[in-house]
């Protein structure tokens, strides 16, 4: 028992907490830059025609049809073949900000072909541009309705952000990995990582709830 | 208001057409747009009235003809005269078209802000103001969720007059209203036109038309196949398409307005 807890706090928890720090290194930039993108490519997906909405559909559709783990590995061991390289780092947020924005764009695109089309006119009537009436009426509606699936994408990430350590780059699993392999105690290690990963989740669930609270509005989207 | 055709048009439309989805909804249409006129266009749906409506601001771009604003032409290709050009024109839409996520002073505040680049003071000064005159001073802070269909209405056209148009365009503004809300909204309506606001209103409110119309236009199958003050052409036994279609749909509705 004695022995067990020695381990936890001398050995274990120190080697999580690098890696959660890490882990945290990853997802929060990830987590921006893919909303970000995701607007975007959402917005290209739901109102650009031709060669831009194809050119998002096509995205989309590349980075949801295929496993993060393959897209993590073209972009840290296959590029470097034409001349690109990545630090394991960098790879890991570029891979997850496309990843995400991907999947993004899809509550994006649906967020925003839900608002009628009466408002685009009004605000059309009112004599807004195209790109206002984009920013200032549709995107902030769009967003609300968009919010609850974002949430959803926001929590797949942090979990998906365990698969940075394939790529070398050691994060929360990662130190776990290490520290079972040399010890051998896989459960005990797996198991206070899950513990890790579930308070990371419950936080971010509870901002996600705050963040939806706050922007409710009586009426609107439910 | 009588005789102004001595006076240059306002707006003049002429010979404007539009085919929609391989239809020609409109054919031809022209009407001269005297300041502080109020001209109502009546007919049967798929006439022609949203769509000529829609059009003078456009909404919608005609195929053919052409739209003057005192004077002047619009391109409608170059965006920023686009732009320009619907700020002088508003437009009161029969389901209100509220923006949903924003007050009802944030509704009129926001274009102010936006398209005029008022400041956010002087464009909540003057939503409250145009919320005030009518009749909505105590309910800024409402979402449109939270308004009647008639308030909803009100809102909207506050939001148009902030803008300070010189034409205003209703396409049948009471027409998605309860019964009973329906003369809030034309309360309103009327102040406008007493005040020379120039206004062209699809409507089929009989007994405010009969009231408050200059002329009359009869719309049918994308033509203006009659016009005339409403006198000439709703007086008994003047055997007019305009006095036929509105004693069936008095018949049908029970009531004038």
């Amino acid at each position: 028992m004695n022995e067990e807890f020695v381990f936890l706090l001398e050995r274990l928890l120190p080697a999580l907490n690098k890696g959660v720090i890490v882990s945290l290194q990853l997802i929060v930039p990830s987590a921006i830059l893919g909303i970000f993108f995701g607007v975007v490519v959402g917005a290209c997906r739901a109102f650009g025609g031709g060669f831009l909405g194809a050119l998002a559909n096509g995205y989309a559709a590349l980075f949801r049809g295929t496993p993060l783990v393959i897209q993590l590995f073209i972009l840290y061991f296959g590029l470097p073949n034409v001349g690109i390289y990545f630090q394991p780092y960098t790879a890991a947020v570029i891979g997850f900000t496309l990843c995400s924005a991907a999947y993004h764009s899809e509550y994006i695109r649906g967020g925003l072909l839900s608002i009628k089309r009466g408002q685009v006119l009004a605000a059309q009537a009112l004599g807004f541009s195209t790109f206002t009436t984009l920013v200032w009426i549709i995107i902030p509606q769009a967003f609300r309705r968009a919010l609850p699936g974002c949430g959803n994408e926001i929590v797949y990430l942090i979990k998906y952000s365990s698969l940075a350590y394939v790529i070398t780059c050691f994060e929360l699993t990662g130190q776990a990995k290490i520290v079972a392999s040399e010890t051998f105690r896989f459960s005990e290690v797996f198991m206070v990582v899950g513990v890790y990963y579930l308070f990371l989740v419950t936080v971010a669930s509870y901002g996600l709830r705050r963040l939806e609270k706050r922007l409710e509005i009586p009426g609107f989207g439910h | 208001m009588a005789n102004m055709n001595t006076k240059t048009p306002l707006m003049r439309v002429h010979g404007i057409s539009k085919e929609l989805g391989g239809r020609e909804i409109l054919r031809s249409v022209s009407l001269d747009l005297y300041e502080g006129e109020m001209k109502v266009l009546i007919g049967p749906s798929g006439g022609g009235k949203s769509t000529l409506l829609q059009c003078m601001n456009y909404l919608l771009v005609p195929d053919r003809g052409e739209i003057e604003l005192e004077g002047r032409r619009v391109d409608p290709r170059k965006a920023r005269e686009l732009c320009e050009f619907r700020q002088h024109v508003g437009m009161i839409f029969q389901d209100f078209n509220l923006f949903d996520h924003l007050t009802a002073t944030e509704n009129v505040s926001i274009a102010l802000r936006k398209v005029k680049g008022m400041s956010r003071a002087q464009a909540k000064a003057r939503a409250k103001a145009e919320l005030d005159r009518v009749g909505l001073a105590d309910k800024g802070h409402l979402y449109p969720a939270e308004l009647s269909g008639g308030q909803k209405q009100r809102v909207s056209i506050a939001r148009a007059l902030a803008m300070d148009p010189k034409v205003m365009l209703l396409d049948e503004p009471t027409s998605a209203l309860d019964p009973e809300l329906v003369s809030e909204v034309l309360t309103v309506i009327r102040g406008l036109a007493q005040n020379g606001m120039t206004m062209v209103m699809a409507t089929h409110q009989m007994g405010f038309t009969r009231s408050l119309a200059d002329e009359v236009l009869f719309m049918q199958e994308g033509r203006i196949i009659e016009q005339g003050s409403p006198k000439d052409l709703l007086a008994e036994g003047s055997g007019t398409r305009t006095l036929d279609f509105c004693s069936q749909i008095l018949d049908v509705e029970g009531a004038g307005a």
